[in-house]
């Protein structure tokens, strides 16, 4: 039997599709690779998954899970055809255990949604990624998520207990779990980050978090990126540890303040988003201290959010920044790269020379307090020849961010983007410890093969070109 | 780089440049109501961008599964007001709407309700009034009783028909100019559009005194004919182009501040009326035009006259919040009125499950909307469901008998037009 045939029969109605007109839209993720899937399912519990797993094993098909989609380096996209499970209708909360400070969840539950749900016992899930209102708990693990408020309080994988994942011969398993001393090799950190290429996760328990009594969140206007990241290395050696310190630069500031009307500053260089959290006791004084390192590397203005509401406002703003480029240019690549905090600076004017050299006009968002750099490179796909530009640039600046000490992703995954960098952080022997941690766990290489690892031809350069065909006709555009 | 340029509506192709705004990022899932539904990508609003994208680069065809995935669509139009890249997907929409059903085979059936509804009806406020008068004999006759006991219909004309709220007496404006009582403050258009005299007359006699009473001079052109949103929704621009060359004819050149509409998705597409006609004088009508809401809130109002003991729950219409981006002024009105309680609902911006012809041609998932919906309606435990717009009110009616709730389904006028009814000296005040 077909199986598309045998997947419906296992699912039910309204869970399989494999027409063209149904699947084309799971071709792509929130980056730049395409690729077309055969075959797309919808499971809603373990047991389904099981028989996916088994049926598309048996019949040799790539099996690439997804969550939400908005990924950024490819990791949903099926290069090599196959099967998708899109997990978004294992969405249900299955346990918020407050007194041990825990969740059990299934991996479409959005990440927003949960610490909606945790929020009435005083707790919330740490991580935060930009994605967050859309982003699913799955995807997060895949990916170990960051976000602003990772600079307190570390990634996802700080904040995943145990996971259950269906392995490739069907089997579920279970690695940790509510009790905080796990023994025995930690797989659940193996798991975490892994971009799909184990298994499937179709459980997750994670750690919940109290929520801060106080916050105090300040905008510091700046005149240049060097001043801010300044008072970013001031702050930190002054022992004061924000639990977020994010940055943008003028042309980031006027995509976002197009979109959102947030209250950044237009004419500054540069803005600094501060947020101090703890006891009341302690916010006033932490916020006093942001001041006064903000001014004295000479900010321009500084300002507290005077309501929780305005503070929502900042942090929407911030978190949908990436997406309102869209209102400044027809594409963007987005990076993702980390540096030592103090070279940031060093970065950001190679950054602007690699632009200009390029003719390419570059926004930037920073995680400053962690070093982790978002260039966005702006570019119309329409002119002939701009993607060599467009990656060229990008891999300079990837590799200056290595030379400096850092490294090629802080927190979007590998995928398909940034495979062929590996090699930059990685020996041979580095990566052959994790092709036979892999191969270990998966033999066959069905899940979501060709990721992360380097893989013989780039086919992040193939599905790229693909792009550019597919794209629009000239005649087409008015 | 500079802002984006847009075209403007196109008969039948959507912009390209309109399509290549999104950057598939996904924020907008969460605000979609039938993703919400289905955890398809298929049905969110990327997933259809993307699918109308590929039909325009020759990647699939327009059959039977592309017509499901953009009829789908209620186009509430959520996503846009959540769109950090500023996608107009309403626009996109519309015209995927039109391309789809130039190249698509209709069945006759389709055809022939297409044509009766965009041309046959909807334009032609005479042969409306005579449906509906029928359809008042039917109901006030004892035949609808017969009728439904019979079982005779099919089911889902039986559908359509159970719909229908109980009509009240249409509301047939006498006059051309009501004046404004006292002082003259502003002087007004009264948009009455198609179907909303005959089968929500009262919200628009309670539309009229409030403004009366506020010292508008109201003018009810007699020439006005239907907005033309249902022609456009439907994919069909051409006559909607025709209704909004009447109606400016209608308004214009009386020396009017405001034109005034009650219906969230009428004022949406008549501000949009100068980008469809491109004319100094469509744009003019466009400038003029504000929904009830938004007029009464922006003006300061007559002192009430007695409280109004309701506890009231918001269903902010689609057109209103979304396409209008009105969310503050039914608000700020509810909060105006002395003694209404205000208990907002889990998620007061999200689609009804009404959206025009939707509730009768996408029966199944407009109905599943409406559950979840009146899940959240009956947490909240309020004696009355405000709106802003007849569509939203007709599917809240159904969902309040569908649940079994107790509550009322009002317009937000028709509270304030409570609120300056004579005070009550009984016990309740």
């Amino acid at each position: 039997m077909k199986l598309a045939d045998h997947l419906r029969d296992v699912l039910g109605p309204g869970a399989v599709f494999e027409a063209t007109e149904d699947v084309i839209m799971y071709e792509y993720d929130y980056g730049l690779d395409r690729a077309m899937p055969d075959l797309v399912a919808l499971p809603r519990s373990t047991a389904e998954v099981q028989a996916i797993v088994r049926a598309a094993q048996a019949a040799g098909v790539p099996i690439v899970a997804r969550g939400a989609g908005t990924g950024i380096s490819g990791g949903a996209v099926p290069s090599r055809g196959g099967l998708i499970v899109s997990l978004a209708r294992m969405n249900r909360i299955l346990e918020i255990d407050a007194a041990n400070r825990c969740a059990v969840v299934q991996p479409g539950v959005i990440n927003l949604d949960l610490s909606k749900v945790a929020e009435p016992y005083g707790l919330f899930f740490a991580p935060d990624p930009s994605s967050q209102k859309a982003s699913t708990i799955g995807g997060n693990i895949a990916n170990n998520a960051g976000g602003p408020h990772c600079l307190s309080l570390g990634v996802t994988v700080n904040h995943i207990l145990g996971v259950e994942m269906v392995l490739h011969d069907g089997s579920a398993v279970r690695f940790g779990g509510k009790t905080p001393e796990a023994l025995g090799l930690d797989l659940t950190g193996v798991i975490v980050g892994s971009e799909g290429t184990l298994g499937v996760v179709t459980e997750a328990t994670v750690r919940l978090m109290p929520l801060p009594e106080a916050v105090r969140t300040a905008v510091a206007l700046f005149g240049s990126v060097e001043a801010a990241s300044a008072a970013v290395s001031d702050l930190i050696s002054r022992g004061v540890v924000p639990s977020a310190l994010e940055m943008m630069d003028r042309l980031a500031i006027s995509a976002v303040e197009a979109a959102f009307q947030a209250g950044y500053p237009p004419e500054a260089g540069a803005v600094l988003l501060v947020e101090v959290d703890g006891l009341v006791e302690q916010v006033d004084g932490q916020a006093a201290v942001v001041d006064q390192v903000c001014r004295a590397a000479g900010a321009l203005d500084i300002r507290l959010a005077a309501t929780a509401d305005e503070r929502a406002r900042l942090w929407a703003a911030r978190k949908g920044a990436a997406s309102a480029m869209g209102r400044i240019a027809p594409n963007y690549y987005l990076h993702d790269a980390v540096v030592p905090r103090t070279r940031l600076p060093e970065i950001l004017a190679h950054v602007v020379e690699i632009g200009q050299r390029h003719d390419l006009p570059i926004a930037n968002l920073f995680h400053a307090g962690d070093g982790n750099l978002h260039p966005m490179i702006l570019f119309d796909v329409r002119q002939p020849g701009i993607l060599d530009r467009v990656m060229a640039a990008g891999r300079e600046i990837l590799t200056r961010c290595v030379e400096a000490g850092g490294t090629i992703t802080g927190e979007h995954g590998v995928g398909l983007e940034k495979q062929a960098f590996m090699p930059l952080i990685f020996s041979d022997d580095d990566l052959d410890v994790m092709a036979r941690v892999r191969s270990a766990i998966d033999p066959a290489a069905n899940f979501n093969p060709a990721k992360i690892l380097p893989a013989p031809e780039s086919s992040h350069a193939v599905a790229t070109r693909g792009q550019t065909q597919q794209c629009i006709p000239e005649s087409m555009w008015v | 780089m500079h802002p984006r340029e847009y075209v403007g509506l196109s008969v039948s192709i959507p912009s390209p440049a309109d399509l290549s705004q999104c950057v598939h990022c996904g924020l907008c899932l969460q605000n979609c109501p039938t993703y919400l539904q289905t955890g398809y990508e298929a049905e969110s609003p990327r997933g259809r961008i993307h699918l109308i994208a590929a039909l325009n680069e020759g990647r699939v065809a327009a059959n039977d599964a592309y017509r499901q995935h953009l009829e789908l669509c209620l186009v509430c139009r959520n996503c846009e007001s959540v769109c950090p890249s500023g996608v107009h997907f309403g626009r996109i929409m519309e015209a995927g709407r039109a391309q789809l059903y130039e190249r698509a085979s209709l069945s006759l059936g389709e055809r022939l309700f297409r044509r009766l509804a965009f041309r046959e009806l909807l334009p032609h406020p005479i042969r409306l009034r005579a449906l509906f008068g029928a359809l008042l004999v039917y109901q006030r006759s004892g035949l609808q009783r017969l009728v439904r006991a019979s079982k005779l219909l099919p089911s889902a004309l039986a559908e359509a028909e159970s719909l229908l709220p109980r009509l009240p007496v249409p509301f047939s404006p006498r006059r051309d100019v009501y004046p404004a009582e006292g002082q003259v403050r502003y002087r007004v258009g009264m948009f009455t559009g198609c179907v909303m005299p005959l089968v929500y007359g009262p919200v628009h006699a309670a539309t009229l005194r409030v403004l009366r009473h506020n010292g508008c001079e109201v003018h009810i052109p007699r020439r006005q004919v239907c907005c033309g949103a249902l022609n456009v929704h439907g994919g069909e621009q051409e006559v909607t182009r025709e209704l909004a060359r009447e109606n400016v004819r209608a308004f214009l050149g009386r020396g009017l501040d405001a034109i005034v509409v009650n219906s969230a998705g009428c004022g949406a597409i008549m501000k949009e009326y100068g980008e469809l006609l491109a004319s100094s004088e469509a744009l003019e009508f466009a400038r003029l035009t504000r929904d009830v809401t938004e007029f009464l809130a922006g003006i300061e109002l007559e002192p009430f006259r007695r409280q109004v003991r309701r506890s009231v729950t918001l269903q902010e219409s689609c057109h209103l919040v979304h396409a209008q981006r009105i969310k503050d002024a039914p608000r700020a009105l509810l909060a105006a009125i002395s003694g209404v309680e205000l208990r907002d609902m889990a998620h007061p911006d999200l689609c009804c499950g009404s959206a025009g012809l939707y509730m009768l041609t996408q029966r199944d998932m407009s109905t599943r909307i409406l559950d979840q919906k009146m899940g959240e309606v009956a947490a909240t435990g309020v004696q009355t469901i405000v709106t802003a717009n007849p569509g939203c009110m007709m599917q809240l009616q159904r969902g309040v008998r569908r649940a079994g709730l107790a509550a009322e389904v009002k317009h937000v006028v028709e509270l304030v037009d409570e609120g300056y009814q004579a005070p009550v000296d009984d016990l309740q005040m």
